[in-house]
């Protein structure tokens, strides 16, 4: 590893603290341009997408077991369960789908 | 304020951020085994889950550190990925009292999470740092332990469970993303857009040598600013 782990950690939080702490404490007035109130409205679901997808197909190391979480996922999340279930019981889904893989 | 209803807020965030804090120690442990994989030991990566506190930001950090990356793409990456705490930030500097003292705003800013702000936002009434204290001594220690115990335990485990594991992040992630898109068909789009794109990003010749360390932030700032461009939103939605 050429970078400095600490460094890294370092430089995560510093940059991830400003953009909490900015606006709870400057910003006090509203955003007025609406191309960039509208960008920012759509950064934060389209970059959880993209670290989704396609990383999760090969999460699991089998396309298959990781595809029956997708799909639980995808059901769980659009009945609208809370974060924890949805994580946890895709999960399950995928230890099961990995037992029946195995057994084929 | 008196000092009873002060302790009743306290209480009251402690209750709620009970479910969070232990969703977060499950999730934070395929974090904490992650870090294993980035080449991290357990100290490391229990510090970087106290002072970050973020699943998509450290997620995405420790892509970074494996790559040895440099650390301004690492700035960058938190900038992007971490922007929409920007606006959580913003939308509880209005529900908070235009008199709290910057101390207060300090201390909620640090945990400032998608789930404490679902809490603390849905709530009645002004933000009351106490509340955001309370929850905040749950689900931090839920996730720092969380993370460690990934760190520890993980090679413990039998890979099956953590395989099986490794798909909790990407569930949490779905988890907040379909429920969005299913009331608004614009954010459903841009994500399927950005399903598509993402992958001919990965995995097309030639394409998938570009700057391959910065897809994230490349697709998230392309999309989104089309998105915008392309479906601006009216104020009342943001």
């Amino acid at each position: 590893m050429s970078g400095n782990t600490w460094i890294y950690i370092a430089v995560m939080a510093a940059v991830t603290y400003l953009i909490r702490m900015l606006p709870l404490t400057l910003l006090r007035k509203e955003i007025k341009n609406r191309t960039l109130r509208s960008f920012l409205y759509y950064v934060p679901y389209v970059t959880l997408t993209v670290m989704t997808f396609p990383a999760i197909l090969t999460a699991t190391g089998d396309i298959r077991t990781a595809c029956a979480g997708i799909v639980c996922a995808l059901i769980l999340a659009w009945k609208k369960q809370s974060l924890p279930v949805v994580a946890f019981v895709s999960c399950c889904v995928v230890f099961i789908a990995q037992l029946i893989v195995g057994l084929i | 304020m008196t000092e009873k209803k002060t302790t009743n807020a306290f209480i009251q965030g402690l209750r709620d951020g009970l479910p969070i804090g232990l969703g977060y120690l499950a999730v934070a442990f395929t974090l904490g085994i992650q870090c294993v994989d980035a080449g991290m030991n357990a100290v490391e990566a229990t510090v970087m889950s106290l002072v970050n506190v973020t699943s998509a930001g450290e997620f995405a950090g420790l892509a970074i550190i494996k790559a040895s990356s440099s650390y301004l793409e690492m700035a960058v990456s938190q900038l992007i990925i971490n922007l929409r705490y920007m606006l959580m930030s913003f939308a509880l500097s209005q529900k908070a009292d235009p008199s709290l003292g910057v101390g207060h705003r300090l201390g909620i800013a640090f945990g400032v999470t998608d789930e404490i702000f679902g809490i603390s936002i849905g709530r009645k009434g002004r933000l009351e740092p106490a509340y955001s204290y309370g929850a905040m001594a749950v689900a931090i220690p839920g996730w720092t332990i969380g993370t460690a115990l990934g760190v520890i335990m993980g090679d413990v485990l039998p890979g099956n469970i953590v395989s099986a594991l490794s798909l909790a992040l990407y569930g949490m992630f779905i988890a907040i993303v379909v429920p969005k898109a299913k009331e608004d068909k614009r954010i459903a789009i841009s994500c399927i857009a950005a399903v598509i794109m993402s992958s001919i990003y990965t995995y097309a010749p030639v394409i998938k040598d570009i700057l391959s360390g910065s897809r994230i932030i490349i697709l998230t700032v392309l999309i989104s600013l089309a998105a915008a461009v392309i479906a601006p939103v009216k104020e009342e939605e943001t």
